[in-house]
């Protein structure tokens, strides 16, 4: 039972970063896009994300509850010595959520907009840049359960140039996949060739912020090249990744945007894939090799047993729900745009 | 500020903000689709008017009590990472099945706010349906985790170590029943006489009257009658807590001796250093009645209770207060609405009755983040009754004052913009809403 529990804690991350992200993209885009071209974005955007926005979110919910419940030393530890990016990325997450309510909602368009939009566009950058920290600190080793000041115990342990670097990358995927989920919501072809524009130069961005991460891995001694290209597993999953991108690359223009959105989504799982896979069963690596495991330092067999089973009951009742909201307000209109 | 002291502002913060948006994302869907149902019955529009209007305040609130329940499930552990570690496994069963009601509860409600006139009109009022029971599940399976920390089950505590657990046990633990009706009750009581104080106020001023009539109605009725079923579980819950946490019961009536025929203290200014009430109302004998069921029966007084074990006085005591105060002024209110709704029709036209209405806007949130207060304040200095101390649950980070201080102002700023919000979809209504004064589109 503790696999099924660890594929569900994997999945609802990758979902997180999958539709989640995508998310956060939209208003980083945004935020990238000039003042003429803002609300032209903005309106694509939302038509698409509107009905399931909610239900992008609680994929991080379910992680952090399948963390508590199952793994609660993981989830303790990092609560304790990441508390400030937490809070950071917290306070992203609650501007930004009540921002995107309030700019929709509001029933008087004035110059209250002026205020929510920043607030939304902001923080749309702030809370997966702390995503990518947060991921990138439970790796790096710096966590350090010995310390006795202030500094190296709560500060040290996330802040260094390799966490900023996966911050920057994180904060790039999000751009990357939201411009790929926008190609297919385009109305006409002006649109849909400025969009294809922009989806080119995301993917260079992206494969900057790549090359920025492993500089700085390499910068703070963190053997990250190894941890990815040392396995044959790894290897091939970042070349198919690769290739999968330079497909995409030169697609971008002809294929449909199903498949483009396929590819996109393909990419992010293998980079997650290729960026847990070599730790496993480890998942927070800590200073002096005391190394949080997934397999060791799970609850006691009753807790894994019932929430594996609770989650299994909780899937048989959300994912038909939620593939028939999407297929309501995005196959059926594409369908229908078709005829 | 001591961080001990920030840290268990700022959860009580957290909580108390959430509580409000949870409550009114739970109960508003209800009213959203009698509103539809009617709707859908009669086809007289302003029905339909009714219902988008409250689907708007739905999602505000959903929206905003969702971010803020997401809050609280990492605060949990940002605040009290002790009590996470070793309560997680336990009390974990009710959030992990709380997480699908709310998924549910999300995808549900992603349909009827976007379903118009997209969907089968019976399927679309169905998912407004969907949208409530879950989100009241997800409200009993959360105070379901909360009354375990009340009456922990589900363990052996031995030697320091939490063995043999059992999350499904710990889920029906013996407080959950007791809790889970009483919130729940609250809700729809909190909800519905803060809608009908809204729409009465826009009655007396005169505007959109026939759409606000409507409106007031379907609101005001949940809550009176909801109001009117809360003493009995109220009753349920303190012999519950009697018999549970005799300390917490002693400091709701600031009850300080253990006594047979003990009084009911009504108001007063408990002196915990004489371990006496001031300026009380004592009514003999009706202490000893309400939770033994007998005038003559014994009931436990802090002086059972070691010093160290006893939660505060004072705000245990005035809370409990102004929760039943508060919750006997709707009941009057409530009583009077029936009475004008059977016998005397010409009350429903007359102005006193919709200011009485008006005045108890805010009743029932006070009562309600009051009853919390009870429970939370009363349990103290446990965070899990008689096995941990909330002292010893605390995050080691210093420091912990500027976060309560960040958070504070977050959501001071969000309560300011969210009533911003409800002002303008409420002035409004004219506008965007009703019918029969809307400006027509084309």
């Amino acid at each position: 039972m503790i696999y099924v529990v660890i594929v569900f804690l994997w999945t609802s991350i990758l979902l997180y970063v999958l539709l989640g992200g995508a998310d956060f993209g939209a208003g980083i885009i945004e935020l990238f896009t000039s003042k003429k071209n803002r609300s032209k974005t903005r309106k694509t955007m939302y038509e698409a994300i509107g009905p399931i926005w909610e239900a992008n979110h609680m994929w991080l919910i379910i992680a952090i509850v399948i963390l508590f419940v199952g793994f609660p030393k993981i989830y303790t530890t990092v609560s304790i010595y990441l508390h400030i990016p937490l809070v950071c990325m917290l306070l992203g997450i609650i501007a930004r959520g009540t921002a995107f309510v309030f700019r929709n909602y509001d029933a008087v368009k004035d110059d209250m907009q002026k205020v929510y939009t920043p607030i939304f566009i902001y923080s749309s950058l702030i809370t997966p840049f702390f995503l990518g920290i947060i991921a990138a600190s439970s790796v790096s080793g710096q966590i350090d359960m010995q310390a006795q000041d202030f500094l190296s115990a709560y500060v040290f342990s996330w802040l260094n140039w390799f966490s900023v670097a996966v911050g920057i990358f994180t904060v790039s995927i999000c751009g990357f996949l939201a411009t790929i989920f926008i190609i297919g919501q385009t109305a006409n072809d002006d649109d849909r060739s400025f969009f294809i524009r922009k989806a080119r130069r995301t993917i260079y961005i992206v494969m900057f912020c790549g090359a920025l991460v492993f500089v700085a891995a390499y910068h703070e001694n963190i053997p990250l090249a190894t941890w990815i290209f040392g396995d044959t597993l790894g290897l091939i999953v970042i070349i198919a990744a690769s290739i999968s991108l330079v497909i995409m690359f030169f697609l971008l223009q002809r294929k449909k945007p199903v498949f483009l959105r396929l590819l996109a989504g393909f990419q992010v799982t293998m980079i997650l894939f290729a960026a847990t896979y070599s730790h496993f069963p480890d998942i927070v690596l800590i200073k002096n090799g005391s190394n949080l495991s997934l397999l060791i330092h799970q609850g006691q067999a009753k807790a894994i047993d019932t929430l594996g089973y609770a989650l299994l009951i909780g899937s048989i009742f959300i994912l038909p729900a939620l593939a028939y909201l999407i297929y309501i307000f995005q196959l059926k209109k594409e369908v229908q745009e078709v005829h | 500020m001591d961080d001990f002291l920030a840290a268990r502002l700022q959860m009580a913060f957290s909580l108390g903000f959430h509580i409000v948006f949870a409550c009114i994302g739970m109960v508003m869907p209800f009213f959203m689709t009698v509103a539809h149902f009617y709707w859908l019955k009669t086809k007289k529009v302003v029905y339909k008017d009714v219902t988008k209007a409250w689907s708007k305040g739905v999602a505000i609130f959903f929206a905003t009590g969702a971010v803020s329940g997401t809050v609280l499930s990492f605060e949990l552990g940002l605040l009290w990472p002790t009590f996470m570690e070793h309560a997680g496994p336990i009390f974990g069963m009710p959030f992990s099945l709380e997480g699908t009601a709310f998924f549910i509860e999300a995808i549900a409600l992603g349909f009827y706010l976007y379903g118009w006139g997209k969907l089968n009109p019976w399927f679309h009022w169905f998912t407004g349906i969907v949208v409530g029971i879950s989100g009241l599940l997800s409200g009993i399976l959360v105070v379901a985790a909360n009354a375990w920390m009340n009456s922990p089950a589900g363990f052996d505590f031995v030697d320091g170590k939490y063995l043999n657990i059992d999350p499904i046990k710990a889920m029906f633990n013996d407080a959950w029943f007791s809790q889970a009706l009483h919130m729940s009750i609250a809700a729809f009581v909190s909800t519905g006489f803060a809608v009908a104080g809204v729409h009465a106020l826009m009655i007396l001023k005169g505007k959109n009257v026939t759409f606000h009539s409507k409106a007031f109605k379907i609101a005001a009725v949940f809550g009176t009658v909801a109001a009117c079923l809360q003493p009995i579980s109220g009753d349920i819950s303190a012999k519950d807590v009697a018999h549970r946490q005799p300390a917490k019961l002693a400091a709701m009536e600031a009850h300080f001796h253990t006594e047979r025929n003990a009084p009911l203290i009504i108001g007063g200014i408990p002196d915990t250093a004489n371990k006496k009430v001031d300026y009380a109302i004592k009514i003999p004998g009706l202490l000893s009645f309400m939770t033994t069921g007998d005038f003559n029966g014994e009931v436990k007084g802090l002086d059972t209770v070691p010093k160290e074990d006893q939660p505060p006085v004072a705000v245990t005591h005035y809370a409990f207060q102004i929760m039943v105060g508060l919750g006997m002024a709707m009941v009057l209110i409530a009583l009077l609405y029936f009475i004008a709704l059977w016998k005397k029709q010409q009350w429903l036209k007359s102005n006193w009755l919709l200011k009485l209405f008006v005045i108890a806007t805010p009743m029932g949130f006070i009562a309600l983040e009051a009853g919390w207060t009870v429970t939370e304040v009363g349990r103290q200095p446990w965070i899990i009754q008689g096995v941990m101390r909330t002292a010893d649950a605390v995050t080691p980070m210093p420091g912990i004052a500027y976060s309560f201080y960040l958070f504070t102002a977050v959501y001071i700023s969000l309560a300011i913009i969210v009533s911003l919000l409800l002002y303008r979809q409420i002035a409004m209504v004219g506008k965007l809403y009703d019918s029969s004064t809307k400006p027509h589109k084309n």
